[in-house]
This record gives structure tokens, C-alpha cells and sequence, in this order.
């Protein structure tokens, strides 16, 4: 029956790996810097690596909003935001996997009664908002930094052909690394209070936690969405939603692996709070509106021609259509499983 | 990767080498002009050849640097651009080899008075010919400087019609017979098409200058 409740769970990561896989390699492929292979299996590797090394800080955040505490609360939140992304995504409507599960959790919340902490809920919203802004900013610098290094260095066209396909396989890892460590969350961190798993103890120094395993099954089925369907989303997102040359597509992911990075790392915030710095919070973002950040900060960078400003507009549509969307369903999946089903959804 | 990498060092020499085979190849032409001037018909037969030997190889280098530009899907948004621009540049080589060809076979009289002026537009050709692969060559390293080196081809573009226009004036104000005048018509037609086709190549390469800036 576990197995059978974590598979909402798994279905939400293979859609993660089929969809946002595409927001790391889409260029890379589509343009065939990278070979679709080489990119799978280092998409797959750093995005397990990052789930299960990275992937507690925003968990915890999610934790902190809803605990919801059985197996079927789990089951019906993963599923229902499932659901909402599926269905917004065949409506062509803006969506994202981090704001539907926050919408599940909330569902969660008001069907249980239990209370939603608001603190957290800003938190969450403002990295939301953040996320996409902060993406630009990044990419208009590094943008800036690229073309500066191109123009002033003289490297030969072929050369700096074959140090782009370099750094577009080393940035699609960190790139990678971060989506997992910033988007587990989604996948697994509803089925975190309620974990079947128990700890394993490898040695004496070596402990691999309930959560780490519960991360690790996130991280396989990410990595079957990108083998099984994310090719198709590659090359579509490579020719059809924003043209992107390899150059460019280098900045956009190095800009989305920072802001995904920068919203999933613990160490990062505790350098920052040691600074006396305000801390980021721990929060899973949109990888799909960090990357439309970071091509509009391109854009801005030479000189702000030919940006569709309407797609901000789109994007924070989202924001309020996907939660809203999710939360509603998981209200109404939760009284069938209740009623209808005879399952626990809250202890 | 390694592989790669070798494979890209290797075409960037290949890239080179081709340049210098068009680049050597307008040094030839000029020479074998001066010399069938010069009536040391011996010595311009043994510069058409070289010029066709050059040709040739140009020819199988610039077939392979495609192939592998296309076997290892290498600068995929470049590509296209750099391949128009080999094989226009191979067009400029090959109406040099044309043009040494018809003074080989045709052997035009050439009048005394008109001799310094084909030489002049020969000059001015090759001159085209030269800043042209200077651009192009500059292209795959610093796209700033490409622009001045457009502008020097295109000047010598000018020159070379000024002087074969002076060229077809003087021959046709001649009082000789029209079968001269149209062979003379003809060989300035030919030396200034060799600036023309470098022009061609000037307007693709401004072409691909301002894709790579976008």
C-alpha cells in the first residue's frame, strides 16, 4: 500500500524530469552542442545528487507550512497537484510543479483545519516573485561579462564553439544539481512527516536517512521523466518558445542553476547569515519563469528590444491560477479519499 | 572530448590554410599578369599553373573543412554562414584561375597604352581579393576589426571599376577593329569580376558579423 500511496509522488517527479529537464539542456540539444545521451545521463546523475545531498533545506520550508501527517494526505496532495499540472500544462495555461504543490498543501490544510503558518506563506510567494527577477539581474551581468570576454579575448569562432559545449555539459551539472536539490521538494516533501523509510547505517560514519531514501526513489523517477519524454521537450523548447543560441542558453542556465541554487542551499544561507546578511528562504521555485527571467534579462542587456513584456503578465498568472487550482482539487480528492475511500488523510 | 578538441584545432589550421591558399593565390595572379605583360610568356605559364594547382586543393581542402563542420555539428549557428563564405571566397579564386586561363589561350594584343592600366586593375582586383581574406580571417577571431577590413576590399572594389570603365573608354575612343575592342572589353570584364565576387563575399561576411552580434 506504500509503494502503491508513493506513486502520486513519483508520477510528480517523472513529470519534473519530462518537463524541466528541458529548462537545463533544451538549447544544448535542440542546437546539438550536446548529444541528447550525454545530457539524459548527466541530468539524471547531479539531479539525484542534488536531491539527496541538497534537498532537506526546502523541505523543510514546505514541512513548516503544511506537516501533513499520513501516507493518503500525502497521496492526495502529490496527486492532485499531478493532476493541476497536467491539466494546466494541456491548457497551454503557465504552470509549475513548486506553486501547485503549495496550492496541495494549503487544500491540506483547509480540509484538515489545520493552520497555515502566513509567515511561511510570504516567504514562499516573495521567492515566487523574487525568483524570475533575480534570474534577469543574473543574466543581465553575466551577459554583459560573456560579451565583453568574447570581444576582448579573440578566441577562434570553432574554439569558442568547443569551450561553449564544455560549459554547457559543466553548467547543465550545476544546473541539474540545483533542480534537484531546489525541486525535490515538490516531488517527495509532502511524503517527508509521513516517511516509510528508516534510517540506514553504512559503517560508522556513513548514515543514509529515511528522507535521503525518500529523495533518492524523487530522484529516480526525475531522471525516468528525462530519459522517457524530456527529449521531446528539448527540442521544442529549443526552437519553439524562445530561440536561444548556445552562447546564450549558457547564461540562461548558469542564471536559473544560481537562483535554483540560491533558494535550495543550506550552506549558502548559513555563509549568509553568518555575514549578518538577511537570509534567503529555502523555498522550491519555477525553474520554467527563472529561465523566462533570464532571457528577459538578456534582452535588457543589449538594449531591451523585442521583449515580450505580456509574458510577466502570464507568469504571474500562474502564481494565482496553479495554487488556487491545486488547492481546490486536493480539497475535493481529499473528501473522496476520506469518504469515498475509507483512507486516513490526517492522524 | 578529446577528440573534439583535436578535431577543432585541426579545422582551425584547415580554415587558415584554405585562407592562405585564396590570399596566395591573388599574389599569383597579380605575378602572372606582370609577367604576360612583361611578355615572359614561360614564367606566366608557370604561375597558371601554380594557380591551378592552388585551385585544385583549395578546393579539396575547403570539401573537407565542410564536412567536418557538418560530421561533428560544429558551430551550429555559424555553420551556414561560414560555409556560404568558403565556398563564395573559392569563387574568387577560381575566377582568378579563369582569368590567367583566357590570357593563356586567347593571348590578347594588348596595346602599349593599355598595358599599365590592366596592370593597375589587376592591382586593384588582387587588392579586393587580399583585404577580402583578411576580413574573413578576421571574422573567426575579432569581429570588431572585420568592418575595417570590409571597408578596404569594397574600396579597391570601386577602384577596380573606376579603372576597367577607363579601360573600355579608351579602347572603344580607338579607331581599330571591333573584334579588338570586344577582346580587350572582355579581359578588363574578367580582371574586375575578380573584385566583384570579393565584394560578394564583403556583403555575406557583414551579413554574418551582424548575426554573431545579435
Amino acid at each position: 500500500m506504500i509503494w502503491f500511496f508513493l506513486l502520486s509522488g513519483i508520477f510528480l517527479g517523472w513529470s519534473l524530469g519530462a518537463n524541466d529537464a528541458a529548462n537545463i539542456f533544451g538549447t544544448a540539444v535542440s542546437t546539438r552542442m550536446v548529444k541528447f545521451k550525454i545530457a539524459a545521463l548527466i541530468a539524471s546523475i547531479f539531479v539525484i545528487l542534488g536531491a539527496v545531498l541538497s534537498g532537506a533545506g526546502t523541505t523543510e520550508t514546505l514541512g513548516e507550512l503544511g506537516a501533513i501527517n499520513t501516507m493518503g494526505g500525502s497521496f492526495t496532495v502529490a496527486l492532485a497537484s499531478g493532476l493541476t499540472v497536467t491539466w494546466m500544462t494541456r491548457a497551454k495555461l503557465p504552470v509549475s510543479t513548486s506553486q501547485a504543490i503549495i496550492g496541495g498543501i494549503l487544500g491540506w490544510n483547509w480540509f484538515t483545519a489545520s493552520p497555515t503558518d502566513f509567515g511561511v506563506l510570504t516567504e514562499i510567494i516573495s521567492a515566487w516573485i523574487f525568483s524570475p527577477i533575480i534570474a534577469a539581474l543574473f543574466a543581465f551581468i553575466l551577459s554583459k561579462i560573456l560579451s565583453l570576454m568574447i570581444k576582448g579575448m579573440h578566441i577562434h569562432l570553432l574554439r569558442v564553439d568547443h569551450l561553449t559545449r564544455i560549459a554547457l555539459i559543466l553548467i547543465g551539472a550545476f544546473g541539474a544539481y540545483s533542480l534537484g536539490a531546489n525541486n525535490i521538494a515538490n516531488v517527495m516533501g509532502v511524503f517527508v512527516p509521513a516517511n516509510p523509510f528508516t534510517d540506514i547505517h553504512l559503517g560508522e560514519f556513513m548514515n543514509f536517512s529515511g528522507t535521503q531514501q525518500l529523495f533518492l526513489l524523487g530522484g529516480c523517477a526525475i531522471s525516468a521523466g528525462i530519459y522517457t519524454y524530456s527529449r521531446k521537450v528539448m527540442v521544442t523548447v529549443g526552437n519553439d518558445l524562445y530561440k536561444l543560441t548556445p552562447l546564450t542558453a549558457l547564461v540562461v542556465v548558469l542564471a536559473v542553476a544560481l537562483v535554483l541554487y540560491i533558494f535550495a542551499s543550506e550552506n549558502l544561507q548559513q555563509l549568509i547569515v553568518s555575514r549578518g546578511l538577511p537570509p534567503l528562504p529555502l523555498v522550491p521555485v519555477s525553474s520554467s519563469q527563472a529561465v523566462i527571467g533570464a532571457v528577459i534579462g538578456i534582452g535588457l542587456s543589449r538594449g531591451g528590444k523585442g521583449i515580450r513584456y505580456r509574458i510577466m503578465g502570464r507568469i504571474s498568472l500562474g502564481w494565482i491560477i496553479t495554487p488556487v487550482a491545486a488547492c481546490l482539487l486536493t480539497f475535493i480528492l481529499l473528501f473522496f479519499v476520506k469518504n469515498v475511500f475509507e483512507i486516513q488523510v490526517v492522524k | 572530448m578529446k577528440i573534439l578538441f583535436r578535431k577543432t584545432r585541426e579545422l582551425e589550421t584547415q580554415i587558415d590554410d584554405y585562407l592562405d591558399i585564396v590570399e596566395r593565390g591573388a599574389l599569383i595572379f597579380l605575378q602572372g599578369v606582370r609577367l604576360f605583360f612583361e611578355n615572359r610568356l614561360d614564367e606566366f605559364e608557370v604561375r597558371y599553373k601554380d594557380l591551378r594547382a592552388m585551385e585544385s586543393k583549395g578546393d579539396s581542402l575547403r570539401r573537407d573543412i565542410e564536412n567536418k563542420l557538418y560530421t561533428h555539428t560544429l558551430i551550429p549557428e555559424s555553420r551556414g554562414d561560414v560555409l556560404g563564405l568558403l565556398e563564395s571566397s573559392d569563387a574568387v579564386l577560381n575566377r582568378m584561375a579563369k582569368t590567367l586561363l583566357n590570357f593563356s589561350i586567347e593571348n590578347p594584343n594588348m596595346s602599349e597604352e593599355l598595358r599599365p592600366l590592366f596592370i593597375d586593375l589587376a592591382q586593384s582586383s588582387t587588392a579586393a581579393a587580399e583585404n577580402m581574406v583578411k576580413a574573413v580571417r578576421t571574422y573567426f577571431r575579432d569581429l570588431l576589426a572585420v568592418r575595417d577590413l570590409i571597408n578596404k576590399a569594397l574600396f579597391y572594389e570601386k577602384e577596380s571599376d573606376k579603372i576597367a570603365e577607363k579601360v573600355k573608354r579608351i579602347v572603344f575612343q580607338k579607331d581599330a577593329e571591333l573584334s579588338w575592342k570586344a577582346h580587350m572589353r572582355v579581359f578588363a570584364h574578367h580582371i574586375e569580376l575578380i573584385a566583384d565576387e570579393a565584394e560578394d563575399v564583403c556583403d555575406r561576411l557583414a551579413i554574418a558579423v551582424a548575426k554573431r552580434y545579435e
